[in-house]
């Protein structure tokens, strides 16, 4: 690849921010890393949030209130749950297929989870619309409809719960689950009672990720949903049509409104990372929260 | 848990009948597509002036933004993993925020601070610099989607090594440098390594954010991702296939490279906790795979 570590270019003083180094190489290394961090992100973080306030508060309610982009914002929260509701089940069970089943084939199929996160989205709304589309083989022609978005969503989103039950799975006593079956409970009230509970983390975490995700997608769905105001048009869509049409403070409230869902995804998650597994080792759960965050965008071998 | 047999086909069946019918199904219906009449046209179309130069820009983006975050990323892992600091907390909360909003958002915030109108557009374009819709803007975008899986990599493996041998280094009398380079840098390069292939990976993919900025001009400013979508909409069916292809093609080697990484990473950590039967304090204790 470009870059490989062995060959990097001579670094900044930053990296001495990380040895134990007294003095100016600590300030100027932590000074270089927020500057950077303030430059890359929150200026233009700050950008947004100041343009949507460019009218006033009346101004920044009465962009988000406005029928077409609220029919966006309602369309976008409504797929998005439908999805994650989806994948939570789906995802669940592929990761106990992955984990507790066994059959040729397990371990490329494993790998190919990840394919959604490595697969870039224009990509993955052009390969929907060759099997799914107009032309379809099959003759099953979602385009332009909302069943569309739904399909495109759970593409992108499938590996997040999957990822973030799977190893949860892995670790899981078996011990639990033979004592409730020696108990004689049956198959359902064991998953229900015992297995269900320990999943749970997991499931919600991996939920709450791609419900943030789904919120903000755009790639594959320009191509494939039709973009039809007040149809089809999801808030990401919606953003652009503004910022062509030059209404700016009205796609930078819109972009707040999704912001703050976004930020309140990852907030919870954080809740969740730290209130952890009731048995606490919480650094750890977080470390692998952390993880499925980094990698439920471009995948990752089960932490 | 014993499963029955049929609860286990059962779901066994639903699981993989899902993935091959939204995942499978779908990848291997386009490669059919791109090569149903030969390899001629896709290739065609992917060795036309257009095709080529948008490959190059987007070898140019993963050139610059790549190297760029990856000096970060393990400046500020190291920050956040080996000094304690008020800041760590807001830091380790502001990586994340990349992968949690909209690419279309990131498009925008950069579109009000290098437009006309912008924060810098004004002052910068009076310096003659051309920000957007010019290379340096999708560059931009380019580092703010990928910014956080370098750290995101590194933090865990920090962690797990623990700082022993960077301390019996300057015991030794390592300078910081010659710490960094002879002691941690050696043992993070599979975390770095993987946390390279995906900032590229996202890099070649990106979409969102970079076609705000770009302006999307022909021969210009039209990166891979960009010039499949152009083609689409122009009904110029090789040249979108053929460059999805490439894309596809270039997100597998991803995947192959993680599975690679991966693998190398258990094998080339498994022996350095053998040799150390030094007692390892309980919050240090070693991830489990």
């Amino acid at each position: 690849m470009e870059a490989h570590p062995a060959n990097l270019p001579p670094v900044s003083a930053a990296p001495r921010a990380g040895i134990r180094l007294p003095g100016l190489g600590t300030g100027l290394g932590r000074g270089l890393v927020v500057l950077y961090l303030s430059l890359m992100v929150l200026l233009p973080l700050a950008a947004v949030v100041d343009e949507s306030l460019s009218q006033g508060l009346s101004g920044f309610w009465n962009a988000v209130n406005d029928p077409r982009s609220m029919a966006a914002l309602k369309l976008t929260v409504v797929c998005s749950l439908i999805v994650v509701a989806i994948n939570a089940v789906f995802g669940t069970i592929l990761a106990w297929v992955l984990v507790r089943d066994d059959f040729p084939g397990k371990g490329a199929v494993n790998a190919l989870i990840d394919l959604p996160f490595a697969l870039p989205t224009i990509v993955a709304g052009l390969t929907l619309l060759t099997l799914y589309g107009p032309e379809s083989p099959i003759g099953l022609d979602v385009a332009a409809t909302r069943a569309a978005i739904v399909m495109a969503l759970c593409f992108i989103t499938l590996p997040f719960v999957v990822r973030a039950v799977q190893p949860l799975l892995m670790e899981m006593d078996r011990e639990m689950e033979e004592a409730s079956t020696s108990l004689g409970a049956g198959g359902f009230t064991t998953f229900r009672r015992v297995i269900f509970p320990n999943l749970l983390p997991g499931i919600v975490a991996g939920v709450m990720l791609a419900f943030a995700r789904a919120l903000g997608e755009y790639g594959s769905l320009i191509l494939i949903t039709g973009n039809i105001p007040f149809e089809t048009e999801v808030s990401s869509v919606f953003i652009r049509a503004q910022i062509e049409s030059g209404n700016v403070p009205g796609a930078s409230a819109v972009s707040v409104v999704l912001l703050a869902f976004s930020l309140l995804m990852l907030i919870l998650v954080s809740v969740i990372a730290k209130s952890g597994r009731h048995r606490g080792d919480k650094g750890r759960f977080k470390a692998l929260l952390d993880r499925i965050i980094s990698r439920s965008q471009w995948g990752g071998q089960g932490v | 848990m014993t499963t029955s047999t049929p609860a286990k086909w059962g779901l066994r069946t639903l699981g993989l009948g899902y993935l091959g019918l939204l995942l499978l199904a779908p990848v291997a219906m386009i490669f059919y597509k791109t090569f149903e009449h030969g390899f001629g046209p896709p290739w065609e179309a992917m060795t036309s002036p257009e095709a080529l130069h948008a490959i190059q820009l987007t070898l140019l983006m993963v050139a610059i933004a790549v190297p760029l975050n990856t000096i970060f990323g393990v400046a500020c892992a190291l920050l956040l993993v080996r000094r304690r600091w008020w800041g760590n907390a807001w830091i380790d909360a502001i990586i994340n925020l990349p992968f949690a909003i909209s690419p279309i958002v990131i498009g925008l915030s950069l579109f009000l601070l290098y437009g006309n109108n912008g924060w810098f557009g004004p002052t910068l374009s009076e310096w003659g610099v051309q920000v957007l819709f010019a290379w340096p803007a999708m560059v931009l975008a380019s580092i703010f989607v990928s910014l956080p899986f370098v750290v995101r990599e590194v933090v865990p493996v920090l962690h797990e090594i623990g700082t022993e041998q960077e301390q019996a280094a300057s015991t030794l009398g390592a300078n910081g440098w010659q710490t960094f380079w002879r002691v941690t840098l050696p043992a993070i390069r599979w975390g770095v390594a993987y946390g390279v292939v995906l900032t590229t990976a996202r890099v070649l993919g990106e979409f969102g954010a970079v076609t705000i900025v770009s302006g999307s001009i022909s021969e210009q400013t039209e990166t891979m991702p960009l010039f499949v979508h152009k083609a689409f909409e122009q009904f110029n069916e090789e040249a979108a296939y053929g460059g999805a292809i490439v894309l596809a093609l270039l997100a597998l080697t991803t995947l192959l490279l993680m599975n690679i990484g991966s693998r190398r990473a258990k094998a080339s950590s498994a022996p350095i906790p053998a040799g150390t039967e030094v007692p390892v304090p309980a919050s240090t204790t070693k991830e489990g795979s």
